[in-house]
């Protein structure tokens, strides 16, 4: 099993005290599956995906993803983890601007130690980013700043994608061509792909869909 | 990895070559005026050793002419027959450098030649390279670089021959004499005794110049910090987004910080040693004028070639290094802090900039408050620096939050929709902008405060060498018969005649020259008190007190009312306190019968005369009395010459105020800049909704004139604040004088205009740039909302 959440609880508090997101949620995923996580806005969506991620740490429950106990690691570990093992996309693209749309691509292979420019070639050509490459994401629309966000995630070779709402910020034809486009290459690499939604359209396209309601799987 | 991950952060100046051009110029302007200053003051202390190491004179009682003149060779001798232990020595310029004769037999003073264990050479003169490369041909020199620059020791047979000397300069009065050896006034009565410690130290009086500088060096040192810690604070909240997604792939945290670290250190390394270089320039140039100031004031001699010193240029590049730390530990520690989560938000930083606008109020009170305990209570040299500190800063933090109120307040009252927005909108620049401003503040107020004291000791020295140079000829007599056909002359003349007595030495446990005057017109009409009794001059003239200058007022602790004991029969009350600024030492000026009673051997060696033909009464004191041309003084020349030796220092002065500007207008164009680039987004709805580019860029200018305005206004009271503390508490704590305040409204206007220019300009270039911003820039704002 790729992924494995079990009886995981995350809190957040504020002034009035601590408002529970998720209540108890387990569920899995294997290696080339891809799953949908919809749900209501603050029904902890985004907070499973970042739990999965490395990024954020449960209250409770243990996490489980490639074989690393998520729960028991360190900042450090939790770091090679990301580096490693899992790869973002996220719905604000999150591309260094300072970076040409090559570099954005290259950068985490290379922090992965997987530098391998045949595959980020490929990846370009497969999203249609060949004469974007020297560009820098300023220079981009929203729907190719989209696809060179997956580019990077992918060129890493994580085993798990975590994408969370990749089409929100997208036009409803262009947000068709990204996610096709993602899932043919996922496919191809044999990564698992975990994404979180609003949108039934990109639920559909999934293997599985799970919702959330109220921090629990409905 | 970390390759991968530092060629991501560097990538962050390569796209904003402003922004890295900004922090290094921040860096390189800090370091060059500190080290600049720092460079002069170094050259100027290592003269100072190096002179004090080759003739440590002030150790030594000496004896002088009381002409001014040259002692005969004769009145030598005469000492030596009758017991007296005394050294020759003779000084003599020849091509401008120094010469300094002394009896290697007998001269007491560290001679600094000997020490290599060398045979003393007769027919050579030592001196340091430079000095002897100017001497070429006219002896044969030894270089010893331990000897003083532009001064040269030989034999004093050498430098006789080699200057023509008459007679002896001064001569040295060894430490141990006879018991038996007859009083002075028998053998050499034209000969005064200077005891040791009388001669002013050359250190202590220069301090004054030093302190202003270094003062100069470390406001602009804060001024250039300034825009180093705007430029960190814009970097690093620029890269937040960055940093956030080079976490979330995997770069671990502690590996980011060493990075940010190491980077922003390294730059900051490249910045400085830039700096020290123009640090360098700045001293080298200005190091002739800074020299000429303190031989003319001080009669200090400094090298005018500068040297590359590690005591200055490590010290700028250390303390860039700590301040760049400083500034980079509070951005530091919030990446440290900052959850992986965080909202890239693109103004972000200016929110957590506004709000810490409340903890910098918080700040700026308690600063104030401690400022208020200070001026009431604090006493000292370190107290007024506090003072001066709590005030500048405090004022400084406070800035942000009352710009915002007034701000506010021309928001409320502006009319149309136009004005209302310009200045809601020059409100939201506050955050962005108010390390420029604050750094404007600083320099405007350092420059209003440091002018105002500096023209108020113009104007005071102006009226001091009035008083005290007001007699148009000074004649210095070399016996007592002299001194008594020259009063003959004159009185028969009709003249009023200033007759001066004068001794060293000590009253209250102090070092003092007591004065014996004939009170007349010139003192009562001419001489300014900084405190003083009723019928002040009456009673000194009837011999019933006595007056003393501020220097020995505040030392003593003794003012109007206070007796001064000046022999075991003899304590007068003080009736005034005169100010002195010419001087180091106590002085007590009494009626002359009170002095004869108390110096009954002494007789009148100086005489000030008032005539409206100088030259005439000139030739005829030299046909009639017999006195050397050199004995007589064109008090007009002397003044002349006094005035001119100032002006040079406040050419200084005035540089480093212009330099000082000329970095707080640096700020205000980085920060401008630099926040360029946010600007877009704010603007372009703006322009969307009709505004022109044209008239968007007039009103950026005019926003950083409105904004100048402001701290103009802020500066004033601040500046004048500081000048009061300068005059005041430090000038009384670290020069025992205090001076009164002028003030000067034209220059401070003008002032208020450059700043004003200055924050124009500043502008210039930004606004310009927006106004060329194409359409499809400010259109792509609204298609990145999407």
């Amino acid at each position: 099993m790729l992924l494995e959440f079990q009886s995981v609880t995350k809190s957040f508090h504020d002034a009035d005290g601590a408002i529970p997101v998720l209540r108890g949620v387990s569920f899995e995923l294997r290696a080339g599956e891809t799953l949908a996580l919809t749900g209501e806005s603050g029904s902890g969506k985004s907070t499973l995906m970042h739990i999965a991620a490395g990024l954020d740490a449960p209250d409770g429950g243990a996490v489980r993803v490639a074989g690393h106990d998520l729960t028991a690691m360190n900042d450090a570990a939790l770091a090679a983890f990301r580096r490693t093992e899992v790869a973002l996309v996220f719905q604000q693209f999150n591309l260094i601007p300072s970076l040409t749309v090559g570099a954005n691509i290259a950068l985490q292979a290379a922090l992965a130690g997987a530098d391998d420019p045949a595959r980020q070639e490929m990846l370009v050509a497969r999203l249609g980013l060949t004469e974007h490459v020297h560009k820098f994401p300023e220079a981009l629309s929203g729907g190719q700043q989209q696809r060179v966000a997956i580019a990077r995630a992918l060129a890493a070779k994580p085993k798990l994608l975590l994408a969370d709402e990749p089409t929100g910020n997208l036009d409803e034809a262009t947000a068709d061509q990204v996610l096709e486009q993602m899932l043919a290459l996922v496919a191809q690499t044999g990564a698992a792909l975990m994404v979180v939604t609003h949108s039934p359209t990109v639920a559909a396209r999934m293997d599985r869909v799970l919702h959330l309601r109220g921090g629990l799987l409905a | 990895m970390m390759r991968a991950c530092l060629g991501a952060l560097v990538s962050h100046w390569r796209r904003n070559p402003v922004q890295l051009f900004a922090y290094l110029a921040g860096l390189a302007l800090a370091t060059a005026l500190w080290s600049g200053v720092q460079a002069i003051n170094s050259e100027a202390r290592n003269s100072y050793d190096a002179a004090a190491a080759t003739l440590s004179e002030g150790q030594y009682d000496q004896l002088v002419a009381r002409s001014g003149g040259a002692i005969p060779l004769a009145t030598y001798v005469a000492l030596r027959r009758s017991g007296w232990m005394v050294s020759p020595m003779i000084e003599a310029e020849v091509r401008g450098v120094r010469l300094i004769g002394v009896d290697p037999l007998t001269t007491p003073v560290s001679f600094g030649v000997g020490d290599t264990g060398a045979a003393p050479e007769l027919d050579h003169l030592f001196a340091n390279a430079a000095t002897a490369r100017r001497l070429a041909g006219v002896a044969p020199v030894t270089v010893q670089e331990t000897v003083g620059p532009n001064m040269a020791i030989g034999d004093i047979g050498l430098v006789q021959r080699l200057s023509g000397a008459a007679g002896l300069t001064r001569l040295f009065v060894l430490p141990d004499q006879p018991v038996t050896r007859p009083a002075l006034q028998d053998v050499a009565p034209g000969l005064a005794l200077q005891p040791s410690g009388q001669q002013a130290d050359i250190g202590q009086l220069t301090d004054s110049f030093h302190l202003n500088l270094t003062a100069f060096g470390l406001l602009s040192f804060a001024v250039g910090l300034f825009i180093v810690h705007s430029t960190i604070g814009l970097a690093f909240e620029q890269r937040r987004g960055m940093i956030r997604t080079l976490r979330s792939i995997g770069v671990p945290l502690r590996g980011l910080v060493v990075l940010i670290t190491a980077e922003m250190l390294f730059l900051a390394l490249v910045g400085a040693a830039l700096g020290v270089v123009l640090g360098y320039v700045i001293a080298a140039l200005l190091l002739p004028d800074v020299a000429a100031t303190l031989r003319g004031l001080y009669g200090a001699e400094v090298s005018g070639t500068l040297q590359l010193r590690a005591e200055w240029w490590l010290s700028g590049l250390a303390l860039a290094l700590l301040g760049t730390a400083a500034a980079l530990a509070g951005r530091i520690w919030q990446v440290a802090r900052m959850p992986v989560l965080a909202s890239a938000r693109p103004r972000a930083w200016v929110m957590a900039t506004a709000a810490r606008f409340r903890v910098q109020s918080a700040g700026a009170v308690a600063l104030l408050a401690v400022a208020g305990v200070l001026f009431a209570v604090g006493d000292g040299l370190l107290a007024a620096f506090a003072l001066l500190g709590c005030l500048l800063i405090g004022a400084a933090l406070a800035l942000p939050a009352l710009a915002a109120m007034v701000l506010s307040g021309l928001q409320h009252r502006a009319r149309g929709p136009v004005a209302m927005w310009f200045w809601a909108d020059t409100r939201q620049q506050l955050p962005g902008l108010s390390l420029a401003l604050m750094a404007l503040l600083l320099a405007v107020s350092a420059n209003i405060g440091v002018s105002t004291m500096v023209s108020s000791f113009r104007l005071t020295f102006v009226a001091f060498l009035d008083q005290r140079l007001a007699p148009e000829l000074f004649v210095r007599v070399g016996s007592k018969n002299e001194s008594a056909a020259l009063r003959q002359l004159l009185d028969a003349r009709g003249l009023e005649v200033l007759p001066l007595m004068s001794t060293s030495t000590r009253v209250a446990g102090q070092p003092v020259q007591v004065y014996g005057i004939e009170v007349g017109p010139t003192y009562r009409e001419n001489w300014a008190f900084v405190d003083a009794g009723a019928d002040m001059w009456d009673r000194v003239q009837a011999g019933a007190a006595a007056v003393v200058n501020e220097q020995l007022a505040r030392r003593a602790n003794l003012w109007v009312g206070d007796r001064v004991t000046l022999s075991p029969d003899l304590a007068l009350p003080i009736a005034g306190v005169v100010g002195d600024y010419g001087n180091p030492l106590g002085q007590v000026v009494v009626a002359a019968p009170v002095y004869a009673t108390l110096y009954p051997d002494d007789y009148p060696g100086q005489f000030g005369i008032r005539t409206s033909t100088p030259d005439a009464l000139r030739r005829a004191i030299m046909d009639s009395v017999g006195l050397p041309d050199s004995a007589i003084i064109d008090q007009a020349e002397i003044k002349a010459l006094s005035l001119g030796v100032f002006e040079r220092t406040f050419t200084v002065t005035a540089v480093l105020n212009v330099l000082t500007l000329g970095v707080a207008g640096f700020a205000i164009l980085m920060s401008l800049l630099t926040l360029a680039d946010l600007r877009v987004p704010q603007l372009a709805p703006v322009w969307a909704l009709g505004l022109t580019r044209r008239t968007l860029g007039r009103l950026e200018l005019a926003r950083a004139v409105a904004l100048a305005g402001i701290v103009f206004v802020c500066a004033l009271p601040l500046g004048l604040a500081l000048a009061w503390v300068l005059l005041s508490r430090v000038n009384v704590a670290a020069f025992g004088w205090q001076l009164p305040m002028f003030l000067f409204p034209a220059d401070y206007g003008w002032l208020g205009a450059y700043a004003l220019v200055a924050a124009a300009l500043a502008a210039a270039w930004p606004a310009w740039r927006l106004m060329r911003t194409p359409p499809a820039r400010l259109l792509k704002v609204f298609a990145h909302e999407r």
